[in-house]
């Protein structure tokens, strides 16, 4: 029988003689990963250099997103939505939006301008799904992983709303003003890194036009987080943009259309 | 000479067996008796399958589940295998594979008869060619054959794609099959000369059936080989190791396979897998016979080669 290592022993010694077991950092909520500060460098550097190699990597985007959360501004979206009366609301009841809990098909059917068709509409002319949004994972903070949940799931309202397309240049712009809205660090790098991407007239385009709305718009706005979007799904899109202080930029799509029969 | 309970071996079989030491007859175990005693084991088990748990990774998931959970994984992970394998071992794998390769030193002997290797859970077939490499370049053997078995087509999918750019291509060398390691149905008993493993066995559900499949499989002086991630035998390096394992390799998971949970899985899977005398042992309970200890490490126990022969 091996003798037993005596546990007053330095830690040194024990490592030693005995197996290591690993212990698995224990999660603050379902789906949670707990990561230390090293691994999250880790995530944020890979997935960063990643997905500005492969933009079609959404999932890297989203870690990025949470990687480099830093718990300082994500905390202080959430005492935003706190300081509201909906944003409270918001965070009581934790809605999550998937395409059972909204019926698309519905939403076509309302009148026209309102948020629900304005919506509708914007997710069939893109051919995307409310389903395609990731679960939080690397957020420490339960509630701040709701919070960036929350965000990510009304991203596409904000599309809607500002009519702003998914082509990389209409992401763009809706990054620089959910920065200057929210905060989230990721929207502000995607908003300054991504455009080294670009063509030169689409940076024009940018710099001109949608960097200077996205900002002002972005700023002046009420923080869109606090918004409860099931709830005012029949209510008119340009009340709501005047109660929020958001101006429609220019269509996208018709500026790109332009150019080109010009060419 | 040896002389195996009255079972010569052939004369290839004795230039291959050189690590296998003839002296160990005294822990021999009468061949007959221990397959009946685990035949009855396993049938009083069947019956209560479904409501036995057994682990996955760290989960603990009913024994019927497993099977489908780890197809699940390999499937997710198959096109990105190789890739992923050499960003988990910095390459590290090549070197693993291409020792127990020689090692085994398979190929057709002068007077001998062609090999028969039966290559499971080597879905991509990393050994296979380059056991079909070795014999056909070191022994001028042209005509042993590999059957490739794996419980997941998309593996096999991936192994046989590559296979077209070898010079197997013909297919007349090595086959493809789908199978369950722990029944082998389409494998007739006393029929293969080498049975071989490698990065499978920790995915098994019921590790002691396949090692008696693979008894079932072999032809007497068969060899069974298995390498596999074992527990690494120094304390710090042991540290090391499993803190890198379990912070570093499902992160990269997410960032080159956009999958997190199948390397968690992997990294897991290892943790639970048995130590090398633990797992020397199983093999002797399954009726082979050891050399030694029955393993080699490689790497300080990050992998280790296991080895027995049928008798």
């Amino acid at each position: 029988m091996r003798p037993r290592v005596p546990t007053n022993f330095s830690p040194c010694v024990r490592l030693l003689r005995r197996n290591y077991t690993y212990n698995a950092p224990i999660p603050n909520y379902p789906g949670h990963v707990p990561t230390n500060i090293f691994q999250k460098l880790f995530l944020a550097a890979g997935s960063g250099i990643y997905s500005f190699f492969d933009p079609t990597r959404g999932d890297l985007i989203a870690t990025l997103g949470e990687a480099t959360a830093l718990p300082f501004l994500m905390e202080r979206l959430r005492d935003r939505m706190l300081a509201d009366p909906t944003g409270r609301r918001i965070l009581r009841e934790r809605p999550r939006i998937t395409s059972s809990s909204l019926h698309i098909d519905q939403l076509l059917e309302y009148p026209e301008n309102t948020i629900g068709r304005t919506y509708a509409e914007w997710l069939k002319r893109e051919g995307v799904s409310p389903d395609t949004r990731a679960p939080v994972r690397y957020i420490d903070d339960e509630e701040c992983a709701y919070v960036m949940q929350r965000y990510r799931e009304c991203h596409d309202f904000y599309h809607a709303i500002t009519g702003l397309p998914i082509i990389i240049e209409g992401e763009i712009a809706l990054k620089m003003f959910e920065f200057a809205n929210t905060a989230i660090p990721m929207t502000g790098i995607g908003a300054v890194l991504a455009p080294l991407r670009l063509k030169p007239k689409q940076r024009e385009r940018l710099q001109t036009i949608y960097f200077p709305w996205a900002i002002k718009n972005g700023a002046s706005a009420k923080p869109l987080i606090n918004v409860y979007w099931e709830e005012i799904l029949d209510r008119d899109v340009q009340k709501l943009r005047e109660e929020l202080g958001i101006e429609k930029p220019p269509d996208l799509r018709g500026l790109r259309k332009k150019r080109i029969s010009r060419l | 000479m040896a002389f195996l309970q009255g079972l010569p071996l052939r004369p290839y079989q004795l230039l291959r067996l050189g690590h296998v030491a003839y002296g160990r007859f005294s822990n021999a175990r009468y061949l007959s008796a221990s397959a009946l005693l685990h035949k009855s084991n396993s049938e009083s088990n069947q019956q209560t399958a479904a409501s036995r748990t057994t682990h996955f990774g760290f989960r603990d998931v009913p024994e019927d589940e497993k099977e489908e959970l780890v197809r699940d994984v390999f499937s997710s992970v198959a096109k990105s295998y190789d890739v992923m394998n050499d960003v988990m071992s910095f390459g590290i794998h090549r070197i693993w594979k291409d020792h127990f390769v020689a090692k085994l030193d398979p190929g057709r002997r002068p007077g001998g008869e062609p090999l028969s290797v039966l290559d499971v859970a080597g879905g991509t077939g990393d050994i296979a060619f380059r056991m079909l490499d070795w014999a056909t370049e070191i022994h001028n053997d042209h005509q042993s054959k590999v059957l490739v078995v794996d419980i997941n087509d998309d593996m096999l999918k991936e192994g046989h794609k590559r296979s077209l750019a070898t010079r197997y291509a013909d297919g007349s060398r090595i086959e493809f099959k789908v199978q369950n390691a722990e029944v082998l149905d389409a494998v007739p008993d006393n029929s293969q000369d080498l049975y071989t493993v490698a990065f499978g066995i920790r995915n098994f559900t019921n590790i002691p059936a396949a090692l008696r499949a693979a008894h079932r499989v072999l032809k007497p002086g068969g060899v069974f080989a298995c390498l596999e991630f074992s527990k690494v035998n120094v304390g710090i390096l042991d540290m090391i190791y499993q803190q890198y394992s379990f912070s570093v390799i499902p992160l990269m998971g997410q960032l080159v396979a956009a999958d997190r949970d199948s390397y968690q899985y992997l990294v897991e899977s290892i943790a639970r897998f048995p130590s090398q005398k633990e797992f020397a042992r199983m093999i002797q309970d399954a009726g082979f016979e050891v050399s030694g200890d029955g393993y080699e490490d490689l790497t300080f126990g990050v992998a280790a080669i296991h080895t027995g022969v049928k008798v």
